[in-house]
């Protein structure tokens, strides 16, 4: 299924914002996902995500803007189950969370480090599609369960640093060249 | 049997641990509780060890087994380990690297009681990040105690979060 992808303008690849920026930290605002500048964000999102190897996900304040929007592609990615392809959701809510699991990762504002996070295995998010703002309702399991978590604590000033399991779950990222 | 406090230090490489536990070993010594990582390039051991062999001797014999290491061997009293303060939680602090961070933070800790378990820090470019593990007493007013956490950690330029550390029963 990929229902979740509205046609979008060209995406332009935008710089990656890294710790510690101010804007990783602070709370996005709500935005109105008709709004041009959003639905282009979104685009934008999705391009920049799809040129940097292994992200699955990326959120606004990663490319300095302060908005609740994000995107997530775990398309092929070998630990994803449920998988609703690339899409983009503005004003996401969190609104059901089960079965924890402890795993590892990663993020593009954090290049070096990962860490050892708990997630919820099974999650739904609510959200609109950028520029119909079409409620829509994400149901999902796994790899994009724990992406959209991720992607939820960008929106609210979190990066998974702040919920690493413990002092010994913080590692140096390994580089494959 | 007493127990020793054995710790070595020096740039990492393949064997470190091989070496030192094989002297150990070869001593007649058991590994007990012991802590090993690399910091910046530099391979970091304390190990505590359960022997008869004396202090003087053990350093005498690890000395020219990794002379390219840093070896020192203490006696340690043998006291029991302290009790458990009350729960524990898992303290993530990150921000722009500053002198003081470390001591500024734990020094509110140690304000409430708190007693560190673990602690880990990492400088990555310009990003600085502490872990610690945290044993707060029962009565601790935690709410109070995330509050004062906040503004030392405005007042430093990072940002701080004090959660409880979940221990998952299977
Ligand atoms: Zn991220």
């Amino acid at each position: 299924m990929n229902g979740l992808l509205p046609d979008l303008p060209v995406g332009r690849v935008l710089d990656v914002v890294r710790a510690p920026d101010p804007v990783l930290a602070a709370r996005c605002t709500e935005v109105d996902p008709a709004d041009p500048h959003v639905v282009q964000l979104a685009a934008d999102l999705l391009a920049t995500q799809r040129v940097s190897p292994g992200c699955v996900g990326l959120a606004a304040n990663q490319v300095g803007l302060g908005w609740r929007v994000f995107s997530v592609d775990v398309t092929s990615h070998p630990k994803a189950r449920t998988s609703h392809g690339a899409f983009v959701l503005v004003n996401p809510v969190l609104v059901e969370a089960s079965r924890n699991e402890r795993g590892r990762e990663g993020c593009m504002s954090v290049p070096d480090l990962t860490g050892d996070v708990k997630r919820a295995t099974r999650v739904a998010v609510r959200g609109m599609l950028p520029g119909s703002g079409e409620q829509v309702l994400v149901e999902t399991d796994a790899f994009e369960a724990r992406a959209l978590q991720h992607e939820l604590d960008h929106l609210d000033g979190l990066v998974f640093l702040d919920r690493v399991a413990g002092a010994h779950a913080v590692f140096a990222r390994r580089v494959y060249l | 049997m007493p127990l020793l406090a054995v710790t070595v230090l020096g740039h990492d490489r393949p064997g470190i641990i091989a070496d030192v536990t094989g002297v150990l070993a070869d001593l007649g010594g058991n590994l007990e509780d012991s802590s090993m990582t690399r910091l910046r390039g530099h391979f970091a051991m304390t190990l505590v060890v359960r022997t008869q062999v004396p202090a003087p001797v053990v350093q005498a014999e690890l000395t020219p087994a990794v002379p390219d290491l840093v070896v020192a061997v203490r006696d340690l009293p043998d006291e029991p380990a302290p009790p458990s303060t009350g729960p524990c939680w898992v303290l993530s602090v990150h921000g722009a690297d500053r002198p003081g961070i470390v001591s500024t933070v734990t020094h509110l800790l140690a304000s409430y009681g708190g007693n560190v378990t673990d602690l880990t820090t990492r400088l990555s470019g310009e990003l600085y990040l502490l872990v610690a593990e945290v044993e707060l007493p029962e009565a601790t007013d935690v709410v109070d105690l995330q509050r004062a956490l906040a503004g030392v950690a405005s007042g430093l330029g990072v940002e701080a979060t004090l959660r409880p550390a979940e221990a998952d029963v299977l």
